[in-house]
């Protein structure tokens, strides 16, 4: 019997893209927040959310995913009908993990409130006009 | 020629529809093919929510999509048309001659296909359908982005299938 945490989230991005940036977190934060990693690759909409319903089955309230307008976020968005309390947060970035990872309390919380401060984390600098 | 593509994706609108095909395209307009998508609301605000402000979908049954294609090539915006499945391309190009070329942009594995590209995978009927088609004068190739190299549909059958 494994004895690592359960995952209280689900990366879910297009080829490598979830298994990168969680690895990414992970070099920072530790294992803390047990993501779980899901690819699109291979995979029509219908596999996505098979893949996705595992995970929910098993507890998980909360999905990350990267573009907004990928299949990955239709494949999420989709189950939201049959799973009304799961949170889908679209645009991950680093940040977002990283305040996700280290948050408290009810999951869907955390994602919500990760995803306030990662909108801030998007900054631009230098440069002249 | 405003109608730019005719494409068979079983993702239906996706990351290389909306931005691989669809910042080199210029595309303005997506037309979602598509009888179940047609007839329900709900999956309608879902993929609306995946396009940017200025991409329109217009989501049609098959038989509304016959009905309207003169108009959709006679928009002068920027236009794919999408359908999930050979079956729908099929019926579009039985009806409407005025189609050409269809691009295989995403048919992925599910039971009874056999692998003939990473994206594409076909089962015994959906290469006799894609072979009627070429011999009524469609020109198919796979091809999922832009910069990728399209392959024909003989090269693409000609291979050595995997389950």
């Amino acid at each position: 019997m494994s004895d690592a945490p359960a995952p209280r989230a689900v990366v879910l991005g297009h080829a490598g893209f979830a298994a990168g940036i969680v690895s990414a977190a992970r070099a920072i934060a530790g294992d803390v927040a047990a993501f779980a990693v899901v690819s699109n690759e291979g995979l029509d909409t219908a596999g996505i959310e098979a893949v996705l319903t595992t995970h929910l089955a098993q507890g998980v309230t909360v999905v990350f995913t990267d573009l907004p307008a990928g299949s990955t976020t239709m494949a999420a968005r989709r189950l939201q009908r049959t799973y009304p309390a799961l949170v889908v947060v679209t645009g991950t970035n680093l940040p977002l993990l990283l305040d996700f990872a280290f948050a408290d309390g009810d999951p869907a919380d955390a994602a919500r409130a990760a995803a306030d401060r990662a909108r801030q984390a998007v900054l631009v600098s230098g440069g002249t006009r | 020629m405003p109608l730019d593509l005719h494409r068979i994706d079983d993702r239906l609108i996706h990351g290389q529809v909306v931005v691989g095909w669809g910042q080199p395209l210029e595309l303005r307009v997506i037309v979602l093919v598509d009888d179940e998508v047609a007839g329900s609301e709900w999956e309608q605000d879902l993929y609306r929510m995946g396009v940017p402000p200025d991409m329109t979908v217009v989501f049609c049954s098959a038989a509304d999509a016959i009905a309207r294609h003169a108009e959709f090539v006679r928009d002068p915006r920027h236009a794919m048309l999408l359908t999930g499945d050979i079956e729908t391309m099929a019926r579009l190009c039985a009806a409407l001659p005025a189609i050409r070329r269809v691009n295989l942009g995403g048919i992925h594995h599910r039971p009874g296909r056999h692998q003939r590209l990473r994206y594409v995978f076909l089962s015994d009927a959906e290469e006799e359908a894609l072979r009627a088609l070429a011999a009524r004068g469609v020109e198919i190739t796979a091809q999922d982005l832009p910069a990728a190299r399209p392959v024909p549909l003989g090269e693409l059958l000609a291979g050595t299938r995997s389950s």
